[in-house]
C-alpha cells in the first residue's frame, strides 16, 4: 500500500490478509491461491504488509477492550492515511471486525468476504471457472459463524461451488443452523474447557456422514480446526479441508 | 346488585390488585439494570413485531412443536373475547351478554373458540407427554431440575383447567337453552358443546345443570386469575414480555459488540490522537463490564424475564452439545433469578443489604447501596463464560429474540479488564497482539508470504 501512496495509485482493492494469512503455514496457502486468483481476474491489489495489525477480534471477545481497542485505533488510523475504500479479506474474523466493529471507532469501508468478491468476479466473467476438475464430486461446505450466521452470507459461496461443477451435499446443521468449527470468540487460543469431546470432533463427524471427500471452507481456523478433527478420525488423507479458493486454484490449474 | 355480582367483583379487584404489584416488581428488577437508549428503526422494529412476535417465525425453525405452540397461542387470543363476555357478565350480572346482539357471528366466535380449545387441550397433552414421558432432551436438562419443571407442568395443568371450564360451561349451557330459552340465549350449533353437552349432561336436571355451568364458569375465571397473578413468577411471563422484548431487540448487526467509549477515548488520548485527558486523582478505579445485575442493560434483564426456558439456545450450542458446563438458557435463568433476589431482598429494607458505606452515612436501602456479598458470579460460573465460542446460535434459535451473548461477553469484560483475570492462556495472545501486532509472537514479516511469490513470478 505504501509503494501505490508513494506513487500517487490507487489499488482497486486493498487485500486484508489478517495474521493467520500472513504467518499460519496452512492459511498462508489460503493466501496464496486468493491473491493468485485477484491476478489472473486482473484485480489490481494492495497489501498493507507490516503496517497491517490484528483487526482485534479475538482480544474483544475474550474480554480485552484495551488490546482491542488499541490494535483497531492503530488500524484505522492507517487505513484512514492510506484513504482506504474498498477491502476484502480471507478471514471470516477479519472481515466482521472490519465491516461492523470499526465505524464505530471511526473506520468505515466497504468490506467483502473473498468469496464474496470471487463470485462478483465470476458474474462479471472477470473470473472463469471450468469445473472438469470436480465434475459430481461430492463437495460439502462448512458455514463459518462469521460469514454465515453473524453476516448472512450463504450464497455466495455455494454458487462459487456450482460453478466448480461440484455436488454440494449439505450438512444436516448448515446455513443459520450451522455449527460452530470450534475457534470462535477466541477459543482458538486457549485449551477447552471440560467436556465429552472438542466442538471440531463433533462437527468432523457431521462431515463424515456427508460422504463428501472435498470440505470448502472460508476461514482458517475453520480449516485448523476441521483438519485436526480430520487427524483425530485418521481420515486426514482421505477427506480434504479447502478454502474455495484454493478449490478454484485448482479447477484453473493455477 | 346480587350476591354473585359482589364476590364476582370483590374477587376480580383483590386478584388484579396482588397481580399489579408482582407486575410492579418485575418492571422495577428489570430496570435495576443500566440505562440504554434504543430506539430508531421503526420500521425494522414494526416488522419484527408482525414476524417474530404476532407471527411467530422463530418458532417455525422446529415445525412439531410450531405446529402445537401455535394453537395453544391463537387458541388464547381468541378466548380474550369469550373472556370479555365473561367480565361483563360477571359485573352486571347478566348471563352470555353478546349472544342477542351478535347472534350468528356470536355462533362464529363461541364455535371457533371451541375448536382453538380442542386443539390447545390435544397440544397440551402432547407437550405434557414430551415433558414427562418423551423426555425431550432440551426439557429436561440440568438446568431444568426442580421449580423450572414443575412451572412448567403447572402452566400445562393450567391450560387443561381453563378449556375444561370451557366445555363445561358451554355444554351445560346447550342443554340449558332447550330447558329453559328464557335466561339461556340460544348460541346456535357449537361445534363441540351441542354434541357433547347432550351426551354427557342430557339426562341431568335443572339444578345440575346449572351447578355444572356455573362451575365450568367459576372455574375457567379463577384459573385466569390464578394465571394473571402466577405470570409475573413464572416462566410463562413470555406471554406478555415477548411482545415488547422483540420490538426493543437489536437491530444492528449481529457481529457488533458494543462498544465502550470511555475505553476507545482513553487509549485514543493514549495515542495522542485526542489531547491528553484530565485524570482526576480521587477518582476511583472504574469498573468495566458486569459483575452483577446492576451492570448489564434492563434491555439484557428484559431478555431474562422473557425466557420460557424452551432451551433451543442450549440445543444448538456448540460448548453444551460437547458436554461443557456453558448452557445460554441457565444464563439467562440466572440472570431472572439474581434480579429476583436483589428485588426481594430490596423490599425487605434490611440494613444487613446496605454496603458498609452506606451504613456508615446512615443510608436508607437502595439499589444505589445495595450489597449482599454476592454478585452474578455466584449464579455464572467462569468455566461457563470460557465455554463460549460467540458463535450466535443462541441468538439465532431464540423464538423471542432473547441475546444470551451479550451478558456472557460481558462477564469476560469484567474478568479480564477489571479483575486482570480470565484464562491465562490468553495473556500470550494479549501481548503478542498488544506488542506485535498479530496473535502470535512471529518474526516473520507479514508479507512474507508475498515476497515469496514475486520470487517466482507468481504475481508482481
Amino acid at each position: 500500500m505504501a509503494d501505490y501512496s508513494a506513487e500517487g495509485k490507487t489499488p482497486e482493492v486493498l487485500f486484508w490478509v489478517g495474521c493467520a494469512g500472513s504467518f499460519d503455514a496452512r492459511a498462508q496457502k489460503v493466501t496464496k491461491a486468493f491473491a493468485k486468483i485477484l491476478t489472473a481476474s486482473g484485480v489490481d491489489f494492495a497489501i498493507l504488509g507490516n503496517e497491517e495489525s490484528c483487526t482485534g477480534d479475538p482480544a474483544r471477545r475474550a474480554g480485552n477492550e484495551f488490546v482491542f481497542q488499541m490494535t483497531a485505533l492503530q488500524n484505522i488510523e492507517m487505513l484512514n492515511m492510506y484513504k482506504v475504500k474498498d477491502i476484502v479479506t480471507a478471514c471470516p474474523h477479519c472481515f466482521n471486525t472490519l465491516k461492523n466493529e470499526y465505524p464505530a471507532l471511526g473506520g468505515t469501508y466497504n468490506v467483502i468476504h473473498h468469496t464474496q468478491y470471487m463470485n462478483d468476479l465470476l458474474k462479471a466473467g472477470r473470473l472463469t471457472i471450468e469445473g472438469g476438475e470436480f465434475k459430481g464430486k461430492k463437495i460439502t461446505y462448512h458455514d463459518s459463524c462469521y460469514l454465515g450466521r453473524v453476516n448472512g452470507v450463504y450464497e455466495a459461496p455455494r454458487e462459487l461451488i456450482a460453478a466448480l461443477d461440484g455436488q454440494l451435499v449439505e450438512m444436516k446443521r448448515c446455513k443459520t443452523n450451522g455449527l460452530c468449527c470450534g475457534a470462535g470468540g477466541a477459543q482458538m487460543f486457549k485449551e477447552d474447557e471440560p467436556g465429552d469431546k472438542r466442538i471440531n470432533i463433533e462437527r468432523t463427524e457431521e462431515i463424515l456422514k456427508t460422504g463428501a471427500s472435498i470440505v470448502a471452507a472460508n476461514c482458517p481456523f475453520c480449516i485448523t480446526m476441521l483438519s485436526d478433527g480430520m487427524k483425530a478420525k485418521e481420515k486426514q488423507e482421505d477427506i480434504m479441508i479447502h478454502d474455495l479458493s484454493e478449490l478454484i486454484v485448482q479447477a484453473k490449474g493455477l | 346488585m346480587s350476591i354473585g355480582q359482589i364476590i364476582f367483583t370483590l374477587v376480580v379487584v383483590v386478584a388484579f390488585s396482588i397481580a399489579a404489584k408482582n407486575y410492579k416488581k418485575v418492571y422495577r428488577n428489570i430496570n435495576l439494570g443500566k440505562d440504554e437508549d434504543i430506539s430508531g428503526d421503526e420500521g425494522q422494529r414494526w416488522k419484527n413485531l408482525l414476524l417474530i412476535a404476532f407471527g411467530q417465525k422463530k418458532m417455525f425453525k422446529r415445525w412439531i412443536p410450531a405446529v402445537l405452540h401455535l394453537a395453544i397461542y391463537v387458541a388464547f387470543l381468541f378466548t380474550q373475547i369469550e373472556l370479555i363476555e365473561i367480565f361483563i357478565d360477571g359485573f352486571f350480572g347478566v348471563h352470555r351478554f353478546f349472544a342477542p346482539y351478535l347472534g350468528g357471528l356470536y355462533t362464529l366466535i363461541i364455535g371457533s373458540i371451541e375448536v382453538l380449545s380442542f386443539l390447545a387441550l390435544i397440544a397440551t397433552v402432547v407437550f405434557l407427554a414430551r415433558r414427562n414421558l418423551l423426555k425431550v432432551p432440551r426439557l429436561v436438562k440440568s438446568e431444568m431440575g426442580g421449580w423450572p419443571t414443575i412451572d412448567a407442568n403447572l402452566i400445562l395443568f393450567g391450560e387443561i383447567a381453563l378449556v375444561t371450564g370451557i366445555f363445561m360451561m358451554n355444554g351445560a349451557d346447550v342443554v340449558l337453552q332447550q330447558l329453559d330459552p328464557e335466561h339461556y340465549p340460544s348460541s346456535g350449533f357449537l361445534p363441540i358443546s351441542s354434541i357433547n353437552g347432550p351426551l354427557l349432561f342430557g339426562d341431568l336436571g335443572l339444578n345440575a345443570l346449572q351447578l355444572i355451568e356455573r362451575t365450568g364458569w367459576w372455574l375457567h375465571l379463577i384459573t385466569v386469575l390464578l394465571f394473571v397473578n402466577y405470570l409475573p413468577i413464572s416462566k410463562h411471563l413470555h406471554i406478555f414480555l415477548a411482545f415488547p422484548n422483540i420490538w426493543y431487540s437489536k437491530i444492528n448487526s449481529r457481529g457488533e459488540m458494543e462498544n465502550m467509549p470511555d475505553i476507545m477515548n482513553e487509549v485514543k488520548s493514549m495515542m495522542g490522537l485526542v489531547p491528553e485527558q484530565e485524570i482526576d486523582p480521587n477518582a476511583d478505579f472504574p469498573e468495566f463490564g458486569a459483575k452483577d445485575v446492576f451492570d448489564l442493560s434492563w434491555k439484557n434483564i428484559m431478555d431474562a424475564y422473557s425466557c420460557t426456558e424452551c432451551g433451543r439456545c442450549t440445543d444448538v450450542c456448540p460448548a453444551n452439545i460437547t458436554g461443557k458446563k456453558l448452557s445460554p438458557r441457565k444464563v439467562m435463568m440466572d440472570i431472572r433469578d439474581r434480579a429476583t433476589e436483589i428485588g426481594n431482598n430490596l423490599d425487605t429494607g434490611a440494613l444487613k443489604f446496605i454496603s458498609e458505606e452506606g451504613r456508615a452515612a446512615n443510608k436508607t436501602l437502595s439499589e444505589d447501596n445495595y450489597d449482599d456479598g454476592k454478585s452474578l458470579f455466584d449464579y455464572i460460573t467462569r468455566e461457563e463464560l470460557h465455554a463460549c465460542t460467540t458463535c450466535n446460535a443462541c441468538v439465532e434459535a431464540c423464538p423471542v429474540t432473547i441475546n444470551p451473548l451479550e451478558p456472557i461477553l460481558k462477564m469476560r469484560r469484567y474478568e479480564v479488564l477489571t479483575e486482570s483475570a480470565g484464562p491465562s492462556d490468553w495473556l500470550p495472545m494479549f501481548t503478542s497482539i498488544e506488542n506485535g501486532g498479530a496473535v502470535w509472537q512471529v518474526p516473520d514479516d507479514r508479507d512474507k508470504w508475498a515476497k515469496e511469490m514475486q520470487e517466482d513470478g507468481t504475481i508482481n
